[in-house]
């Protein structure tokens, strides 16, 4: 019994982790061009909705999919416009696009269907429950070797660190970064696509549930580093697959304080505890020649 | 005079957009604002909860701004204000045989207390070890919730009760609704005295940036923290004063939530007043008179957006958020302008005079 | 082999360079050389592509050429090396080096080809470097080595180095030398932006000396000497004169023993600097920015972290090295900041408030003493009386500080700083980007202070203000005092010389 258990609570943690993954390495990319993306939740809700609302239409959840990171990619840009050209206070900007996403997918579901925010079920035979856990932790070592054998990678790391040095040495910033923020979108959605037509069949309002957050907190306690960072998401799915099974089995230890472990813990390591984790240094500061 | 004029165009630019989109969608714009705006302005009940919906805004936005001013962005208000309702909760419910007069200043310096430990922590740790204020802040917030549910399942909720609240508060601790003092108003409206505290606590926060040392101190740091510290000001000292306060001022929520309306702790009370607050300070330019103002402002936003909700065909109240974006957008975007638009103007001047 | 040629450049209402003429010849070693702000660096910036000259050409092996980036400049095999380097501190040396000119096709960096390139360069060149090492872990001389080898992987000709030395070691520095010499055995031509006169003499074989934007000699440096360089370096005559009298100085106020300032990456900006300033005294510190001149008056203002600091600072015999600025302000240490928009003023606040920065929590800007609540009328009156007596204008005490010119700026600062009132008064640069009648007045209110008793240390960069302003003339070079001269006897040739590192 406790066997099963066992193994359950790992599957259950490689699903609930990979929304997650996906939005880190997406929000990966960004921030070590060196745009804070606090974004990434309501990237992953514009790609939960868009994909749920045209695999409902297409019947095929590949289009929806493709959908999806179409609608990542379109939100990313305005951040991207917004911090890069006009060099908005990046966080501010992607405050701004969360709360847009809390009511943007809603008022149009309820357009489209009359719902309060949630699209019609999908058959199961639309969903796709395993191909994006495949994508993501393929992507890690993909993600991995990008960052740090492609010349792209190279210049992406000193945008983020010094861009005055990358600038000097004929790098484009700006188009860096503008390619950086719009993968963030893209690899965002797929993690919030996931969510509505691989682990539900449907788009619920609100669903991702703070993931966003989750993810970035992933992402520094992974250092901004694709295989940490990996497995700051595997932890983090941990203790939510942990906290479901674990609800009425032991009566004394609260669901809930497993829940917050791994919110205290990043504060830790963000406060240099375990380890130094340093941001990329040019994060959060436009880059103006 | 620029001061308001650059956050009206904002404003002008968002319900624009927001106009498109419902005309999109296939409702009419003109019609959809007009139920907006006059659902919020009616007499009694459109004013009445207008300003019972803009309380809590207040309080944030005051705490927003607040961080604002000392150069950090405290995200944090959610969990803050989750956490001092929490905190006043369990404080109203132990208050069982007590006179008002003692129940209602204890539970309201309750509130004020957690949510400024709640605010304090993340300001210690930016402090001391220079970890950002904005995931600190956000993790809080988890925290906060995950805390304020755990305890309340485990000590505070009524045997037998389906839903995650606590037992309601003591009545000694409760604030009465403005319907009870002043005439004219009928008592079903859930504005309390709440309000006039914010009111007050605006009053106050003016006073404590713009008159006294304190406030003089937390403003340095935010204009320009070397020249602060050349002023003999400690930046860290003050990064941790700010949280503080933000955080407490942030807390005060519960005082119009627990205190005098739900009487009790409410598993998601909140419609993102924290977030809110912060749409609410960019508006009010973090100047306690502009917050006021944006309070009211969204206070009636949300208050028309449920008219619209169900008077409209197609649109529905989260019109209310879409509208909070795009302002959040079209300021952040328009203080941009205005800083393009400067250096513009002082180019042309050295163009002309060398 | 490089020619700028009638090169103009201006940068908002200051004419950087003016019409300037400098010829290199190919495999020599050039030296430019300069004050600060005498416009070396824009010259060879606009070489490089990084500004576009306003007027001018410039000509590469004798052929004119348009430079209009870093990119053109490098295909034409002109490479630099900057002051501040380029570097990305979290990655390796090969990462750094070819960031940019990646070796490899788009999906993948060939970075053993790269580190094959890398090893064959530094063996020839007599310097070992490790391609995987993080550029962190490394000194400041091997970064810099990294840096020239990033220009030499580009397969530079023409390499320009901009004040090379200011970070490094003495034995840094022959390695450096040693390394500049061989290339220029291998046929590159190499140039070097310096101020130190010592370093020009030892290394060159041509310098062309720049003053105020111009070109204003040139000269073989077998044939010419420190003096002459110096000479040139400085100018002439005196423009301003200040009417004092002779200063009639008590005892000691200020006094330091050994005083250095480390900072964090190891470099000693001040270097065992013991000083005296008296009573009724202005003790003038001359040098070139960026000799530790900074770093002294910000230590002795409190403004260093404890852990940067050593040695002794005594005020009125008291050793004030562990208080606080505000306390050392309390002391009566007034400070007049070097940079008065990053330290000396909240620029979107009003006068009134700037008025009171540094004492906004005593009278007159609080009611009673300890008192929380600012007493606007205190607040108004202090600022109406600073507006008053140092001619601020425009005289409103409601402007916020960015509506004034920088002159009016600067006495607002100087203003509120006599009002405390000093017994020690810390000046850098008073007179930077001030207007003329700004300066003669800052200058009569900076000798009417040190008349009335109280101990001033005066940092300038202007050598024409320092020596007529100061009693005494101490000049820094590298951290350290090189040098005590008294100001109405010493010739400029002297000062400049000690300045620039020569010695007398």
């Amino acid at each position: 019994m406790d066997d099963v258990l066992r193994i359950s609570i790992l599957f259950s943690a490689i699903r609930l982790s990979t929304p997650l993954l996906l939005a880190a390495l997406g929000g990966l990319f960004s921030e070590r061009s060196g745009v804070i993306n606090i974004a990434l939740e309501g990237l992953m809700l514009a790609g939960a909705f868009t994909s749920a609302v045209v695999t409902h239409y297409s019947a095929s959840p590949w289009i929806g999919l493709a959908a999806g990171i179409v609608a990542g990619i379109f939100v990313a840009l305005i951040h991207a416009i917004a911090c890069i050209r006009f060099d908005a206070d990046q966080v501010v900007t992607g405050t701004a696009i969360n709360i847009l996403m809390f009511g943007i997918p809603t008022l149009l579901s309820s357009v489209l269907f009359e719902t309060a925010g949630s699209t019609p079920q999908i058959p199961q035979s639309n969903l796709i429950p395993n191909a994006p856990i495949v994508i993501a932790f393929a992507l890690v070592p993909l993600v991995w070797y990008v960052l740090y054998r492609t010349p792209l990678g190279l210049r992406l790391r000193a945008a983020g660190e010094n861009p005055e040095a990358a600038d000097t040495a004929g790098a484009n910033v700006a188009a860096i970064r503008y390619v950086a923020v719009l993968l963030s979108g893209a690899l965002a959605a797929i993690g919030g696509a996931y969510l509505s037509i691989g682990q539900s069949s449907l788009f619920t309002r609100n669903m991702t549930a703070g993931r966003g957050y989750i993810a970035l907190a992933a992402l520094i306690f992974g250092k901004w580093r694709p295989v940490q960072t990996m497995f700051a998401c595997l932890l983090f799915g941990f203790a939510e697959a942990a906290s479901i099974q674990m609800q009425g089995v032991i009566p004394h230890v609260r669901v809930e304080y497993i829940q917050i472990i791994p919110y205290v813990l990043t504060m830790i390591v963000l406060a240099g505890f375990i380890g130094a984790s340093r941001a990329p240094r040019a994060l959060g500061r436009p880059y103006r020649k | 005079m620029r001061n308001l004029v650059f956050p009206l165009i904002a404003l002008v630019a968002a319900f624009l957009v927001g106009g498109v989109i419902v005309a999109v969608i296939g409702d009419d714009p003109i019609e959809t604002y007009r139920l907006l705006i006059g659902s919020a302005l009616s007499w009694p009940d459109g004013i009445g909860y207008t300003l019972f919906y803009a309380t809590p805004f207040i309080f944030t936005g005051l705490a927003v701004a607040v961080g604002f001013r000392c150069g950090l962005l405290n995200i944090g208000a959610e969990g803050q204000l989750t956490i001092a309702a929490f905190a006043t909760a369990c404080a109203g419910i132990s208050l069982a045989n007590v006179s008002p007069w003692l129940a209602i200043p204890i539970t309201c310096f309750v509130a004020v207390l957690s949510g400024a430990v709640w605010g304090m922590i993340p300001g210690v740790l930016k402090a001391r070890f220079g970890s950002h204020e904005v995931i600190n802040t956000i993790m809080m917030n988890f925290i906060a919730v995950g805390l304020a549910s755990a305890l309340t399942q485990t000590y505070f909720k009524a045997q037998g009760d389906a839903i995650l609240e606590t037992k309601p508060i003591a009545v000694a601790a409760h604030i009465p609704r403005l319907g009870q003092i002043l005439p004219g108003l009928p008592a079903r409206i859930p504005v309390n005295a709440a309000f006039f505290v914010a009111l007050l606590v605006s009053v106050l926060v003016y006073v404590f940036l713009w008159r006294t040392k304190w406030g003089y101190e937390i403003r340095a740091t935010g204009i320009n923290p070397d020249a602060a510290a050349y002023g003999g000001i400690s930046v860290r000292r003050q990064i941790v004063f700010a949280m503080t306060v933000s955080g407490g001022l942030a807390g005060m929520v519960a005082i119009n939530e627990v205190l005098g309306y739900r009487y009790r702790y409410y598993h998601g009370f909140s419609a993102q007043y924290g977030f809110t607050g912060i749409a609410v300070a960019l508006l009010g330019r973090n100047h306690p008179a502009g917050v006021l103002l944006a309070a009211v402002f969204f206070g009636a936003l949300t208050r028309g957006s449920l008219f619209v909700d169900i008077f409209t065909e197609k649109v529905s109240k989260d019109l209310v958020f879409i509208l909070q974006g795009l302002v959040i957008l079209f300021v952040a975007a328009e203080s941009l302008f205005r800083r393009q638009f400067e250096r513009w103007r002082e180019t042309e001047r050295y163009k002309k005079h060398g | 082999m490089l020619e700028l040629r009638n090169i103009t450049k201006r940068f908002g209402n200051v004419l950087a360079n003016d019409r300037v003429n400098i010829a290199i010849k190919s495999g020599t070693i050039h030296a430019i050389v300069g004050e600060n702000g005498a416009g070396k660096s824009t010259a060879m910036r606009i070489a490089y592509g990084f500004y576009r000259p306003d007027g001018g050409d410039i000509l590469v092996a004798g052929e004119p050429r348009e430079i209009h980036s870093p990119h053109d400049a490098i295909a034409l095999g002109i490479g630099m090396v900057h002051q501040h380097f380029m570097l990305v501190d979290t990655m390796t040396v090969v990462e750094n080096i070819i960031l940019g000119a990646e070796p490899g096709s788009v999906a993948s960096v060939d970075f053993r080809s790269a580190e094959k390139r890398i090893d064959a360069l530094s063996k020839e060149l007599r310097f070992p470097l490790d391609p995987r090492a993080m550029i962190e872990s490394l000194s400041v001389g091997q970064q810099q080595r990294v840096e020239l080898m990033k220009v030499l992987y580009r397969d530079a000709r023409i390499l320009i180095l901009d004040e090379p030395t200011a970070v490094l070691t003495p034995q840094e520095v022959n390695d450096l030398f040693q390394t500049l010499r061989q290339m220029k055995e291998q046929g590159k031509t190499v140039i070097i932006i310096t101020h130190k006169l010592d370093e020009v003499l030892a290394l060159s074989d041509e310098v062309t000396v720049m003053r105020d934007g111009r070109v204003v000699g040139h000269r073989d440096t077998a044939s010419t000497n420190a003096a002459e360089l110096a000479r040139l370096m400085v100018g002439r005559d005196v423009l301003l004169r200040v009417q004092k009298t002779a200063a009639k100085p008590g005892r000691a106020v200020l006094t330091t023993k050994n005083l250095s300032v480390t900072t964090r990456d190891g470099g000693r900006r001040v270097d065992g600097v013991s000083i005296e300033v008296r009573a009724g005294e202005i003790v003038g510190v001359a040098g070139v920015e960026g000799n530790g001149q900074t770093e002294l008056i910000e230590a002795l203002a409190g403004l260093v972290e404890h852990a940067e600091a050593a040695g002794e600072i005594r005020l009125d015999g008291q050793n004030v090295m562990p208080l606080s600025a505000r306390h050392r302000k309390e002391m009566g240490v007034g400070h007049v900041p070097e940079d008065r928009h990053r330290r000396g003023l909240l620029l979107d606040s009003s006068l009134a408030e700037n008025s009171i920065l540094g004492v906004h929590y005593r009278q007159p800007a609080v009611a009673r003493p300890g008192g929380v609540l600012l007493n606007k009328n205190g607040i108004r009156s202090r600022a109406q009386e600073v507006i008053q007596k140092f001619d601020v204008r425009p005289p409103d005490a409601e402007l916020p500080a960015r509506a004034l010119s920088g002159g009016n700026q600067q006495k607002l600062i100087i203003g509120r700083e006599f009002e405390l009132p000093p017994t020690v008064l810390l000046v850098s640069q008073p007179t930077r980007g001030v207007d003329i009648g700004a300066i003669e007045f800052i200058h009569r209110k900076l000798v009417e202070l040190r008349d009335a008793g109280c101990a001033v240390l005066l940092v300038s960069a202007e050598l024409e203000e320092v020596t007529a302003l100061a009693d005494r003339l101490i000049v820094m070079y590298q951290g350290r005092i090189v040098g005590e001269v008294d100001p109405t006897r010493a010739s400029k040739e002297e000062i400049g010389l000690l300045m620039t590192g020569g010695s007398r």
